[in-house]
């Protein structure tokens, strides 16, 4: 058992007396949470609030001839039924496109369906009622005549011309393609000893947030404002968009979002139906509340990872690399998402592919096409699943083809630590990366000779073990190169307000948001650090665009590394104004002064001056003692946005342990290892908990979880009976371990944490699955999820 | 749809409590729709996350598969009782102090099923604690964290003695 006691470090650069920077302390505000006093948005009712729910379609494709909702008028309770073409008059569609991203298109999409459905679950029809029940009650009453219409399901055949066109105004289903040549790829192909092509496959799967997403949308007449009760990851981006799409200012809404029950990229996105919702609070003049279903989130929170990648690489017999080459297949929905696309992903599988290494020679084409199913975005390590599983896998089928260790043809290949800065295949450019150190803090931490000759020892057993590796790099800190130069309204930067309270306490308001992660620990700690005082007398305001400075919110791994930076900074700030209100009352200079554990020292010997309590008294009540002239400013903000580098990439290594029952075809996964560099590490247990949170979502992915669809384009399995979910039982004890190379971007050198884990972990299985089962000849397994079934049809045990 | 209701009267954290319920009410929803007690929560609806998790006569029921009416005569016991109750402030510390928890959404009904466990057995061991929440679906931390809290309040409880 491991609690451990926060022990506070030992000093560092960024080190100021009774430093909260590298120390384990608890998030404030968990007991809230432990003993049920939460406000979750589907906790939240308001005087005259009505629920909605939706009638959605039961065909991926078709045109909806006729809706008759008389019967279902006069079901008890119901306020007003809505349709497409109704909500359409009051909220203008949206196009999910980027500039950036040359090519992208997409169609208009409008908050509920109008004249062609094109998913199953897509909302048709919006029951308003008193209840939820009594609005699912009359759903039932609503009849809609339809006319099925062939879908289109299959990504290999979407652009054949006898497929039909999902918008016909756009010509084709091609979404997106990238097409990406560096280096010499051919020359790097006839070089090799050996060139291995495989195709991968990855599953399409979901986030399975455990609460749903909620919204509550008050329109407010008399005051003509918006209020959004929401779920979401980036407050200020779906303030943007609600004003946009209603024909408001932004200043007449406001969006508040206090605890969400999970996000990992579910939460950061426009859905329609919660636009309705929003729409239907602006027609219906009173607060309207959606909270979807568990079978509604299985059909509309976004998918994401529905890839084919064939592959190929070229290897020396000396281990050297010399060529990649990928064709990415990525089938989306009808719609590309707003306002961040779905071009995003397979984009990014671009851009990782052969990211740790050294060879420069790669060819890529990636290309986007619509589908009749439940759209695809961004979900928790965008892209960096399918990229690292495609580059590892690559990477040790090469190893095997030549009879190189695994570990051995990494340290052949990968970018040297010392070679910084340097750049991937695809030009991503990297600051400061630590492969080869990572690498070599996994061999020992897992003691991975001991591990062989334990595998060996029980291969003679029949018992077939696997060890399987992962070299990883992870996108964070995103500059405006991510969306911003695209034209989305979404925040790069981001803003902390601090504010000396009467009492020598101080507020925090900053723009990041939590959903679970630890941010608003993360902001305290960096705050009370950089200011001076303990813990306890800081207290953080997020999740109100009223009430915080414009900022992106939590995703891309960004909350850390630029919100924790932007609190740093004014935390520096606000001790600079305060002791200038302190010099001038104790008549010293204030460069001879310091703040220390919330009190007034003399910088040099720490002797105390004068508390913070006695300083805000006197600069709040008695000003009149101040000297002529001085005025006390008690308030401070700084921004920060990284403007060195696009993007702050982290690096890590990850090793799965797991063995194969060659009779079930069952995996049993026994350990898994960690070892990543994000920098600076704010709370070592938050980023602990965070890689551990995201290994097992790439835990799920590489053997339970698929959204799977029929050639009619319906789900199969959408509830949590049939799409499974990692429970505690199948999950491995995961060891997790540090390199540390700060950014040089920020003062802090915090990188971001939150996807590390998802990005390594299925390649990581993937590869140990193969490795288990290199000796009994099985074919190799490369289409997640590695279910019994395809285990056993790999061994040959079954057709 | 005309909905029959019934008269029902139970404990709830030990208030007696008389109401009407539609007979297709969930206890989960009567809970939080009807008593305003909205740390039992809504995940799945149908039995497998575990996030309604409430207790029904000393034992943890799913709230979502119970109904309201069944409950009828019954002591229905939910977290906001129970951690009133100084029952389980050992255990939720320990959580707070792991960071056993991110987003919370599971935690009400992971901690009562922990608590259920401890309950049972004094001593268990990390697979006995992690077969016994295989019931109730976190997202957020990979269980890891919440296996270590469980643990560390076994062996506290039990003097330290494994």
């Amino acid at each position: 058992m491991k609690i451990a006691a926060d022990n506070p470090s030992a000093l560092t650069a960024l080190d100021r007396p009774n430093s909260y920077i590298g120390r384990s302390v608890p998030r404030p505000n968990l007991a809230r949470l432990t003993q049920g006093r939460a406000r979750f948005v589907s906790d939240v009712t308001l005087p005259r609030m009505a629920h909605v729910a939706f009638v959605r379609s039961p065909h991926a494709h078709a045109a909806i001839k006729k809706i008759e909702s008389t019967q279902a008028a006069k079901a008890p309770g119901v306020i007003a039924i809505v349709t497409g073409q109704d909500l359409a008059k009051i909220m203008t569609p949206w196009v999910g496109v980027l500039t950036h991203l040359k090519g992208l298109k997409s169609a208009p999409q409008y908050p509920l369906a109008v004249g062609r459905a094109r998913w199953q679950g897509e909302a048709v029809v919006a029951v308003v009622a008193r209840t939820r029940a009594q609005a699912e009650d009359a759903c039932e009453l609503v009849e809609i005549e339809y006319e099925e219409l062939k879908p289109v399901t299959d990504p290999e055949t979407a652009l054949d011309p006898k497929t039909p066109i999902i918008h016909p105004e756009l010509g084709d289903n091609l979404t997106f393609e990238r097409v990406h040549t560096a280096g010499d790829p051919d020359k790097g192909f006839k070089d090799a000893d050996a060139v291995i092509e495989t195709t991968f496959v990855f599953g399409r799967h979901t986030g399975v947030t455990n609460e749903p997403r909620a919204i509550v949308a008050d329109w407010n007449p008399s005051e003509q404002r918006l209020t959004a009760y929401h779920g979401t990851q980036a407050p200020h981006m779906m303030q943007n968009l609600f004003a946009k799409h209603l024909g408001l200012q932004e200043h007449q809404v406001r969006v508040v979002t206090k605890d969400v029950g999970g996000s990992f990229g579910i939460k950061v996105h426009t859905y329609a139906d919660e636009m309705a919702t929003v729409a239907l609070s602006k027609l219906l003049k009173r607060p309207i509340k959606f909270v979807a279903d568990r079978i509604e989130s299985f059909v509309t929170d976004i998918h994401a990872r529905d890839h084919r990648v064939k592959a190929k690489i070229g290897v020396k017999k000396d281990g050297t690399i010399t060529a990649w080459e990928i064709d990415d297949l990525t089938g989306i929905g009808p719609y590309s998402v707003y306002p961040r696309t779905s071009g995003i992903e397979a984009n990014q599988v671009v851009n990782l592919v052969g990211g740790p290494y050294t060879c420069p020679n790669y060819r890529a084409r990636a290309r986007v096409v619509f589908q009749n199913k439940n759209v695809m975005c961004q979900y928790r390590a965008v892209g960096h699943p399918i990229a690292t599983a495609v580059t590892e896998g690559l990477v040790e089928l090469a190893a095997a083809k030549i009879g190189m260790d695994p570990l051995e043809i990494r340290r052949r290949n990968l970018i040297p630590d010392d070679a910084h800065p340097s750049q991937g295949p695809s030009g991503i450019k990297f600051e400061a990366l630590s492969h080869h150190a990572a690498l070599a803090h996994l061999d020992a931490m897992m003691d991975y000779s001991a591990l062989r000759a334990e595998q060996s020892r029980l291969r003679e057993k029949g018992v077939y073990r696997g060890i399987g590796f992962a070299q990883f790099i992870e996108v964070t800190n995103p500059s405006a190169a991510f969306y911003g130069v695209g034209g989305a309204k979404i925040s790069a930067q981001d803003g902390a307000t601090v504010r000396l309270d009467a009492t020598g306490a101080v507020f925090c308001h900053t723009g990041v948001s939590e959903q679970g992660q630890g941010a608003e620990a993360v902001i305290a700690q960096c705050l009370a650090t950089s200011f001076g005082v303990s813990l306890d007398r800081v207290r953080v305001i997020m999740g109100d665009t009223d009430n915080t400075p414009y900022g992106g919110g939590t995703w891309a791994s960004r909350a850390a590394g630029i919100g924790g930076e932007a609190a740093w900074q004014a935390g520096k700030a606000l001790r600079q104004n305060v002791l200038a209100v302190a010099g001038s009352i104790l008549q010293a200079k204030p460069e001879t002064l310091d703040i220390r554990n919330g009190a007034v020292v003399d910088a040099g010997n720490g002797t105390e001056r004068i508390g913070l309590d006695e300083v805000a008294r006197i600069a709040y009540f008695r000003p009149d003692t101040l000297p002529p002239g001085f005025q006390a400013e008690l308030m401070a903000t700084r921004h920060y946005v990284p403007r060195k580098w696009p993007f702050a990439f982290t690096n890590g290594i990850q090793a799965s342990y797991l063995e194969v029952d060659t009779d079930s075809g069952f995996v049993t996964l026994l350990k898994h290892w960690c070892i990543e560099d994000c920098g600076t590490i704010i709370n070592p247990q938050l980023v602990d908990e965070q890689i551990r949170g995201g290994v097992v979502q790439g835990l799920g992915a590489a053997l339970f979880e698929h959204c799977k669809y029929d050639e009619r384009g319906q789900l199969l399995n959408g509830n949590m009976a049939d799409y499974l979910v990692p429970m505690a039982m199948e999950m491995p004890d995961i060891t997790v371990g540090h390199v540390v190379t700060p950014t040089a971007d920020s003062e802090l050198g915090a990188k971001g944490a939150g996807e590390a884990g998802t990005a390594g972990a299925p390649g990581a299985v993937m590869n140990a699955i193969n490795d288990a089962l290199r000796p009994l000849g099985a074919k190799l397994l490369t289409d997640m999820p590695f279910t019994p079934g395809k285990v056993l049809q790999a061994l040959g045990r079954v057709p | 749809m005309s909905a029959q209701s019934c008269a029902i009267s139970l404990t709830v954290n030990g208030d007696p409590v008389s109401e009407t319920v539609e007979a297709r009410k969930s206890l989960v929803d009567f809970l939080r729709e009807d008593l305003a007690l909205t740390g039992s929560h809504v995940g799945c609806e149908h039995g497998f996350c575990g996030a309604c998790t409430v207790r029904v006569n000393g034992v943890i029921v799913r709230g979502c598969l119970t109904l309201a009416v069944a409950c009828d005569g019954a002591r229905v016991e939910t977290i906001e009782g129970i951690s009133d109750a100084g029952e389980i402030t050992d255990l939720q510390a320990a959580f707070e102090q792991r960071n056993a928890l991110q987003c919370g959404f599971c935690t009400p009904g992971m901690l009562l099923t922990a608590q259920e466990l401890l309950q049972q057995n004094k001593t268990p061991g990390r697979e006995l604690i992690r077969e016994h929440l295989s019931g109730n679906y976190c997202r957020c931390t990979g269980y890891q964290a919440i296996v270590d809290a469980v643990e560390a309040v076994a062996h506290a409880r039990n003097g330290g003695k494994r």
